[in-house]
């Protein structure tokens, strides 16, 4: 039997692929569309009986991060796997299929005065996507990245079973953490279908206290006045070319004495608005998009390099220690190679590095999207594991993988 | 010691001694039994050979001696693990980590500190209080155990409600791989979250030797109050009001009547006489967020039926609050002769239907079962108490155990909170998880340590026996012929 008959007798949605769906210029040559998970299990089946590569899909909104695959036999789109299976409000946990988009997720836990304390960057992001790229914004400064917020987590495995891990209680040691594995696994270990996150209430009181900062120092130093000040912001923002931002989230009173607190330790200039100032929680324009971590003092340095790459070069950073770079079309690939070995150079002396998320095939192929990979043949062992076949989204991660 | 073993070990043994120096080796049969068990003291295996490494390097020549050798090893901190996690192998070696107790970097601009496996939790924090910053994690043993057990076991503590576990504290581990490698492991590095899937694993993908901890700025204002109720449930409704009124405590705790007995026997916390119940409520925060919400926090306990409300006034009236509530473990030998402490975890709305169920199961099988939790998060530590002077008490003591935790796995939650598996609890994963799950996460195990020496028997019911990968491996397994020691 050919794969696409095999595929149509375990899943309602099976088509060829179209040149307009290629990931990253790979065309898929079936596009499956899986209702349930069992269905998603059947469809790995299949395509592991006939040796298929696999890439998911969920929105599109990071399909181009990372390097092409090698292959795309079968896309497998989560956008049917769209449910909120549970959201148990008493115990702050709700559990979403992966094709649900962060939004919707949003808009019905708000119902419930509770969040999910994810940003969600691009519009329309889903779960498993976003977990998949470990994405996050402004608010990682308090509540982290998806990591610390996934407490249970249902794959697909390379051969077709379900596996589980975690649960749905925000505190559980009981066997490994593949909740943690699977984030920013770019869809090489396995493929995601359902996820349980720990939740936060929604909080009564927000406000931001904007301060206008001219040029690397004062930036740092606006940041370090904030970090180490007792006023416990949500996020804590750098954003290009010379504002540093804090979110304050609470009780009424609170905020708005903590937000009195925070103009008097920034000084006159600050300013407290009830909306997020503009770029707030936006990845900066570009065709080039790297993502930084280091540790919050190389804020300095980093602002340095950016400026000195070309003017007008966008950045948003928070406090967390990590930002996201821009680079402007106009760049050559060898600009771009340069900036970038600039910014490795300084981040790794802070311990820290760059990733390129995406940019532009000729500049792409000119460069090393993730840097220096201190454990990449464990990391190879563990995807050996997981996918001994390696038909995974092949190629689409670090060295190879 | 295992059969055909001994020769083995003892050329091992001569190895290590070449490596560390003899005093830093030992193999007399009296000083090993001081490391006969961990915080778990029901079980118990006298290790081959203990060693005390200095440095990461010796830690990795020592892992390639046992590698080659294929003989077992475990690491162990300060052995307070309460599910036999660092309990040793009579075949294999125990490393100790006591003598890595240096702090090697304080970096506070950058909010972190590096730290070697054997510091003392409570040290850190020691070490950066004067800059106004702590190490948030803070496990009832914080002030003997150590960071590197901490990342083992991925250690909670009261405030982990509001704060999170040691992995969302970990930043990066130096470890050395079961390959005797050392490698960097880091949450934000490009690749794989490894750090995320080693923090929690119980030692069983290698030992950490150098840990990059995150450092929490200390909280501007802490307020604790004691409500007592008359019944767990009425302290249970006030739980559930106050999470329902959208505030994240840093703490909130439960004790019930024996638990309040025993504590009162041991410590004389003075909890208000009459008690079915005391709920420890713990906020921290900026000033004007404290006080606005516990006012509410107050106002809800005296609704669910609080008789009656303490506000600690300073530190020392928090610390005689705590201080029934940290000794509660221990106390209960004044009541009881023996006990297992079970770390069960529920969904919090359970709560009310569980503790209804453990007191029925209690009833049935007239064993009694202490009540202390972390009710925030639903994390259960019943105590079940038995004489084991008794025949067929410990027997007894151990089917209630095991029948609550199979409650907490029928309401949707966990066999361990944050005790972890170890050995202890190894034969329940079964109920919770199934044999896919299991082998999914051993794929991991299989990725680290195919050759399954680091830690075994922890964890798993059923070690994974992770084969040949077609096509990956060129030439001989590495560990060829050792295999049979699954």
């Amino acid at each position: 039997m050919q794969p696409l008959d095999a595929l149509a007798k375990v899943c309602g949605d099976v088509r060829t692929g179209e040149p307009a769906e290629g990931v990253l210029g790979v065309q898929p040559a079936l596009v499956a569309a899986p209702a349930s998970a069992a269905e998603a299990a059947e469809v790995m089946r299949v395509a592991a009986e006939h040796g298929l590569s696999v890439v998911p899909r969920g929105a599109e909104t990071r399909l181009d991060w990372g390097t092409p695959p090698d292959r795309c036999d079968l896309l497998v789109d989560t956008h049917r796997l769209n449910r909120l299976v549970e959201h148990a409000s008493g115990d702050l946990v709700a559990t979403a299929e992966a094709g649900l988009p962060l939004e919707t997720l949003a808009d019905r836990l708000a119902e419930k005065g509770q969040r999910l304390s994810l940003d969600v960057p691009l519009p329309g992001s889903t779960v498993g996507g976003t977990i998949a790229t470990a994405a996050s914004g402004p608010l990682r400064t308090l509540y982290g990245t998806p990591r610390n917020l996934v407490i249970g987590l249902t794959v697909v495995r390379a051969d077709g079973k379900i596996a589980r891990s975690g649960g749905k209680v925000v505190k559980n040691v009981a066997g490994y953490d593949l909740g943690r594995l699977f984030s920013g696994s770019y869809g090489t270990l396995g493929l995601i279908v359902e996820a349980t996150f720990r939740l936060h209430p929604v909080p009564a009181a927000t406000a931001w206290v904007t301060c206008p900062v001219s040029g690397p120092e004062e930036a740092h130093e606006a940041v370090q006045t904030v970090l180490h000040s007792p006023v416990a912001p949500s996020a804590l923002e750098f954003i290009g070319p010379g504002t540093v931002a804090a979110l304050l989230e609470g009780v009424p009173d609170g905020v708005a004495a903590r937000a009195g607190q925070l103009v008097k330790l920034l000084g006159d200039e600050a300013e407290i608005t009830e909306q997020a100032p503009d770029d707030w929680g936006r990845y900066p324009d570009g065709t080039t998009l790297i993502d930084v971590a280091a540790p919050p003092p190389s804020l300095r340095e980093l602002i340095g390099v950016v400026n000195g790459i070309q003017h007008g070069v966008a950045m948003t950073w928070s406090g967390s220690g990590h930002g996201q770079i821009g680079l402007p079309s106009g760049l050559t690939a060898e600009e771009v190679s340069a900036a970038l070995g600039a910014l490795r150079d300084v981040l790794g002396r802070h311990k820290g590095g760059a990733v390129v998320r995406y940019a532009p095939e000729e500049v792409r192929n000119e460069i090393d999207l993730w840097g220096p990979v201190p454990a990449l043949a464990l990391m190879r062992r563990v995807k050996d594991q997981f996918d001994p076949d390696h038909r995974l989204s092949p190629g689409r991660f670090v060295g190879g993988v | 010691m295992v059969e055909g073993m001994e020769p083995v070990l003892k050329a091992l043994g001569l190895r290590l001694d070449a490596l560390l120096g003899p005093d830093r080796v030992i193999t007399d049969p009296v000083r090993l039994r001081t490391y006969e068990c961990d915080g778990l003291t029901n079980h118990r295996s006298t290790p081959g050979i203990v060693v005390l490494p200095d440095t990461a390097e010796e830690i990795a020549a020592i892992v390639r001696a046992c590698a080659e050798a294929g003989v077992p090893y475990v690491a162990r901190g300060s052995g307070t693990g309460l599910s036999g996690g660092a309990l040793p192998r009579a075949d294999g070696v125990l490393v100790v980590t006591s003598r890595m107790r240096r702090i090697l970097e304080i970096d506070i601009p950058g909010q972190r500190a590096v730290v070697e496996p054997g510091v003392i939790n409570l040290d850190v924090t020691r070490a950066v209080r004067p800059y106004g910053y702590y190490f948030a994690p803070d496990p009832s043993s914080q002030q003997i155990c150590s960071v590197g057990g901490n990342v083992a076991e991925n250690s909670g503590g009261a405030h982990c409600l509001k704060y999170g576990f040691t992995a969302h504290h970990v930043l990066a581990c130096e470890v050395v791989t079961p390959d005797g490698e050392l490698v960097e492991l880091s949450a934000d590095g490009p690749g794989y979250d490894l750090l995320g899937v080693f923090v929690g694993a119980e030692g069983t993908l290698g030992i950490t030797t150098k840990i990059t901890v995150r450092l929490t700025r200390v909280p501007e204002t802490v307020q604790t109050l004691l409500a007592a109720f008359g019944s767990i449930e009425a302290g249970g409704t006030a739980v559930s009001a106050i999470i329902g009124a959208g505030m994240v405590p840093a703490a909130i705790e439960m004790m019930d009547a024996l638990s309040i007995e025993a504590a009162e026997a041991a410590v004389r916390c003075e909890y208000p006489p009459g008690a079915g119940a005391v709920l420890i409520v713990e906020l921290d925060g900026p000033d004007a967020e404290v006080a606005a919400q516990f006012t509410e926090v107050e106002r809800l306990c005296r609704d669910a039926g609080a008789f009656e409300i303490r506000i600690a006034a300073d530190d020392a009236e928090r610390a005689l609050i705590w201080k029934g509530r940290k000794s509660a473990f221990a106390a209960v030998g004044r009541i009881s002769p023996a006990y297992l402490v079970q770390d069960g975890v529920i969904p919090r709305t359970a709560l009310p239907r569980v503790l209804a169920r453990i007191d029925a199961l209690s009833a049935e099988s007239g064993v009694r079962v202490a009540n202390v939790f972390h009710a925030g998060d639903g994390n259960l530590h019943p105590l079940v108490l038995f004489d084991d002077a008794e025949p067929g008490a410990a027997e007894r003591a151990e089917e209630v155990s095991g029948a609550i935790l199979d409650l907490c796995i029928e309401h949707g939650g966990s066999i361990t909170g944050e005790h972890g598996v170890g050995v202890d609890k190894s034969r329940y994963m079964p109920r919770m998880f199934t044999d896919t799950d299991l082998d999914t996460m051993q794929m991991v195990r299989c990725g680290f340590d195919p050759a399954g020496l680091c830690n075994p028997g922890k964890v798993f019911p059923t070690p994974r026996l992770c084969g040949e990968v077609p096509g990956v491996r060129k030439g001989p397994h590495p560990y060829e012929g050792k295999a049979d020691i699954f």
